[in-house]
């Protein structure tokens, strides 16, 4: 790998506009819905009103007779299974023998406008053999309802994870004190405000397609697949995308149906869901049920941890497989955990399925981690920030579940978040009984996440990430990489880069969205891998670039390659920067000596992680750390919880572009808000979605948000681009604990169930009041808690 | 605010009110009677005097859009944001929930910001309409626009034509917004990428330049 040992930055660590700001400020921006084709057909999807249904019949003659319906296709004609991960693959293009969740697709129509479409749809004739459907977790485990899909082994279990590093038991002996409690988290889903779209033209036998995706390789593989098409012959293009936050990071239905459409209509056709229908696509934030076990010694140390999650993963595979692992693995920072148990299972439902959710896995567990600390520091009488510092991990250190880590600054993120916010003055203050109405409380909660996975999904030993750098005659320069950017600004990540090594003006550099035919592969925009990999490899094509013209410099102005600096569209020597030329003659003069100027770079993670099973799932080549502080007001006769404020401490390692990263930890900390005070993404008894819709799924106004001081802490790691570490992920897991933790501390209970919704606050204070203190039992008979039972079954089956 | 997010009129078991537009194949031109009660104060849909039927099947209108006058054929039951983005094709409009939930489809009637996925196009033929495409011009934005790129108030620009339009019918109406007209005059354009914290100092930062 080659790195860049470029110190003084022109373009690095300044808060500069994306590139793509005018565009999307004057509405041309085309997201994949804004573009037209001609003769473009619109198609649409039929769902299922059931469950889990055996498909009986399905007859599409009148659909196909109507006027204006183009093509027609139910779920046989594309029988290959598909899912992203390749030990996962459980999902057709259209439900074929049967249907696994109110919403799945039985078929699908192009016609000449939506509302004959639809229209089609109604017309088609489904019989249905209605099957009992498991709804739940505790379902998952029961023999006498049929199975979701055949290939599982004990009722609907789809994935079990056990791994113990060192001897718990031990542990828990050694400790002064062992606390065990159950923790809910109740699903929610990402609501990015496009809706997924795909427009595919079939021409020429070959498939062009323009899509909403996050991960435009991850289709290229699996659109092959399915159609049974060389990938050679099938063009991803990833337009500008309203975002994902990773609901957007695997293949669609809508993907191969408008693909399959037009191969069989002869005419482009574009398939956007309804608000309805991102509902259903989902693979959000799946529901957890979670029993979590510590031992601590009297100073507060760790001596063990185990813990058990169930997993309520909806209908199908998903990521499901590396989310039960992350529903454990990252227990083991940013503390330092001698010993470790972990138990999961993740079942199958009859509902959307779920998958990645902006902190895939780890959200979860993190709650439940974090409001198990508080519970120790109170009662060790230990401030909880202090319980913290002394537990945190240092930087280049291995966890016990052989996670190497390099840059660490999680005690510069509680130091600063602590004395930014007047925790020490304010927590003790808050904690006093009182009468009033409006009470206030200070929560805190750490975290980490990874900067991209140690292992592609795919797995092989090729780069993560590819970048092509091309020099043209009037200097200009084009970034073509695979990355999606989709939102966070990771094309403008590229432009920066490439502009601050080679001296140019960022806009000097184009970026190419991905496209297949045009874009080297990166793996796409999930487990905020990004700027750590796709940032490494565009170092490393415009190091090459720079060597060549810094040779012709040298020539020209006779002063050595080491001497010399770039800038400003000039190369210069260091020592006397007057002695300098300009950048376009240095790029002809070394066009003319060594033909076309273009060059590649690639990165892939070092060889990292332990070699147990499952040790692949949670290596990363760094780690990011954050700390929250919540600041609430809880009114007690409404049970509303107010966050006034929350302080947010994010180690991304260096900021390439301060204002983008507090941009990506205001996200993240709106988005972990809205978790904690309002999401839900829930059925009815017969597995009917609740609140498909933005009116009904509640998500934060500018009205709800908080006030937010970003803390950038900058650890500077060894192996990420200048220093560079994940942004986009890592600051939401705290948010959510940071405000449990916060109520407890104005009102004295415990919510170890998420939402915290007024009625729960109420129920909570209701049952205080009965018991006459708040010993943290309370949320006992909410909704979701009952992991202890399930685990007791689970164990005798 | 113009924009009205009443959610009680949505329940699963009723038709929503989205498809009860649709329903309709005819339609008055300044009235619509039978959507009044569901559409609620949306101010878009606000009966005006001389109704004239229309419909049903595909009529003739002229638009007033960006300050041109623009000539569609549609159907009377075509929403504004279907009719700007599909028929006229100016795509800064953007579709995101077509209930009047998310504000993205936000354009300006006469100087107010409405969701135009709740706006029936016919109802317009009378209004000044102002779209993403009309604010600023080709070689300058408006500050509005420029100061969300200075202050990177926008992460996937999906919600920003809408923002930015909400944002312009409050500083035409009031130069000197408080920080509680900025925070409601946007309340009800939702960005899930959570960049309010930057929409409202973008706001701030023009509103003191005014």
């Amino acid at each position: 790998m080659i790195k860049s040992e470029k110190k003084n930055f022109t373009i690095i660590g300044k808060s500069l506009p994306k590139i793509e700001g005018f565009e999307k400020a004057n509405g041309s921006a085309l997201y994949t819905d804004d573009i037209m084709l001609p003769n473009m057909l619109i198609g649409k999807i039929l769902r299922s009103p059931h469950p889990h249904a055996i498909i009986r019949k399905v007859n599409t003659e009148k659909a196909e007779a109507l006027p204006g319906v183009k093509a027609v296709m139910v779920g046989a004609e594309l029988p290959e299974l598909y899912g992203v991960l390749p030990a996962s693959q459980d999902e057709t293009a259209l439900a074929i023998e049967k249907v696994r969740y109110i919403g799945d697709g039985v078929a699908a129509v192009a016609a000449v406008d939506e509302a004959t479409a639809e229209k089609a749809c109604e017309l088609i004739e489904v019989e249905y053999e209605v099957l009992k459907p498991c709804l739940t977790i505790e379902d998952g485990f029961r023999a006498d309802l049929p199975k979701i899909h055949e290939h599982t082994k004990q009722a609907n279990v789809m994935k079990e994870v056990h791994q113990e590093f060192g001897d718990v038991e031990e542990g828990f002996a050694e400790a002064d004190f062992v606390m065990e409690n159950e923790y809910f988290f109740e699903g929610n889903t990402h609501v990015p405000l496009e809706p997924h779209c795909a427009l595919s033209q079939w021409a020429d036998n070959k498939l062009t397609i323009w899509s909403s995706t996050q991960t435009p390789h991850y289709l290229h593989v699996a659109l092959a697949k399915v159609l049974k098409m060389p990938r050679s012959h099938i063009r991803v293009i990833k337009p500008h995308i309203g975002a994902g936050y990773g609901g957007k990071s695997e293949p669609f239905a809508l993907e191969f149906c408008s693909a399959w459409l037009s191969k069989k209509s002869g005419r482009p056709v574009k398939i956007l869901y309804t608000r309805e229908e991102v509902f259903y696509a989902h693979r959000g934030r799946q529901p957890m049920k979670m029993i979590l076990k510590t031992g601590h010694r009297k100073d507060g140390s760790i001596t063990a941890i185990h813990m058990r999650t169930f997993l309520d993963g909806g209908s199908f595979g998903s990521y499901g497989l590396v989310t039960t692992y992350y529903s454990g693995v990252f227990l083991t920072l940013p503390y330092k955990v001698p010993r470790y148990k972990f138990d999961a299972f993740r079942i199958y439902t009859n509902k959307p399925a779920g998958g990645p959710k902006r902190g895939h896995g780890a959200v979860q567990p993190r709650f439940a981690m974090e409001c198990q600390m508080d519970k120790v520091a109170e009662k060790l009488g230990v401030d909880p920030i202090e319980l913290r510092l002394r537990n945190a991990i240092e930087p280049n250190t291995m966890t016990i579940n052989s996670f190497r880590v390099t840059s660490c600054g999680i005690k510069e993120c509680l130091e600063r978040t602590r004395d930014k916010s007047l925790f020490k003055e304010k927590y003790p203050s808050y904690k006093k009984p009182s009468n009033k109405v409006l009470r206030k409380g200070i929560g805190v909660a750490a975290s980490t996440y990874i900067s991209g996975a140690g292992k592609s999904i795919i797995w092989n030993d090729m780069p993560h990430s590819g970048v092509q750098i091309k020099v043209d005659r009037g200097g200009g320069v084009a970034v073509f990489c695979g990355a999606s950017d989709i939102g966070q600004g990771s094309d403008s990540m590229l432009a920066y880069v490439t502009a601050e090594i080679l001296g140019v003006e960022v806009s000097d550099v184009h970026v190419c969205q991905t496209d297949t035919h045009l874009t080297p592969v990166d793996l796409g925009s999930y487990s905020s891998r990004v700027t750590f990999m796709a940032g490494n490899a565009c170092i490393e094509a415009a190091e090459k670039i720079k060597d060549k013209l810094f040779e012709m410099a040298s020539r020209k102005l006779k002063v050595p390659k080491s001497d010399l600096d770039c800038g400003k569209r000039l190369i210069f020597s260091k020592t006397d920067p007057m002695i300098n030329m300009d950048w376009v003659e240095a790029a002809n003069m070394a066009e003319t000596a060594y033909g076309t100027i273009g060059e590649t770079g690639s990165y892939k993670p070092p060889k990292i992680g332990g070699k147990y099973k499952g040790a692949g799932a949670g290596p990363s080549p760094s780690y990011s750390f954050s700390t929250h502080i919540a600041e609430v007001t809880v009114d007690t006769e409404t049970g509303a919880v107010t966050v006034e404020k929350i302080w947010s401490a994010h180690d991304c390692g260096r900021a390439l572009n301060p204002l983008i990263v507090e941009g990506q930890i205001e996200g993240s900390v709106y988005m972990g808000v809205g978790e904690a005070l309002f999401e839900e993404h829930i059925f009815f008894k017969n597995g009917l979605h609740k609140n498909p819709s933005i009116l009904e799924y509640k998500i934060p106004t500018i009205l709800d948000t908080p006030e937010i001081e970003s803390i950038i802490v900058e650890t500077i790691d060894p192996e990420g681009p200048f220093g560079a570490k994940e942004a986009g992920e890592g600051p939401l897991h705290a948010a959510i604990p940071a405000i449990a933790n916060a109520i407890y501390n104005a009102v004295g209970v415990r919510l170890d169930s998420t939402p915290f919704t007024p009625e729960k606050i109420l129920k909570a204070l209701e049952e205080k009041e009965l018991a006459g203190n708040g010993n943290g039992k309370n949320t006992k008979k909410l909704r979701g808690i009952g992991a202890r039972k399930l685990a007791e079954q689970v164990t005798s089956s | 605010m113009s924009k009205n997010h009443n959610d009680s009129s949505d329940k699963p078991s009723n038709p929503s009110r989205r498809s009860f537009m649709k329903g309709f194949g005819v339609t008055s031109l300044g009235a619509v009677a039978a959507g009044q009660g569901l559409i609620g104060s949306l101010e878009a849909c606000a009966p005006a005097t001389g109704s004239k039927t229309l419909g049903p099947g595909i009529v003739p209108v002229t638009l007033r859009v960006n300050g041109k006058n623009v000539r569609v054929n549609i159907e009377p039951s075509a929403t504004l944001a279907e009719v700007l983005h599909e028929q006229i094709g100016l795509t800064g409009t953007k579709t995101g929930c077509d209930r009047g939930a998310c504000g993205a489809c936000t354009v300006l009637l006469d100087g107010k910001a409405v969701c135009s996925c709740m706006t029936l196009a016919v109802d317009t033929v009378d209004q000044k309409i102002e779209t993403i495409e009309g604010v600023g011009d080709d070689k300058r934005l408006h500050p509005i626009q420029q100061a969300f790129i200075e202050s990177d108030a926008m992460q996937c620009g999906f919600c920003t034509p809408g923002m930015v339009l909400s944002c312009k019918a409050l500083l035409d109406a009031n130069p000197n917004p408080s920080d509680s007209d900025i925070r409601k005059a946007v309340s009800g354009n939702l960005c899930r990428c959570g960049t309010y914290p930057k929409i409202f100092q973008a706001m701030k930062q023009v509103a003191q330049l005014k």
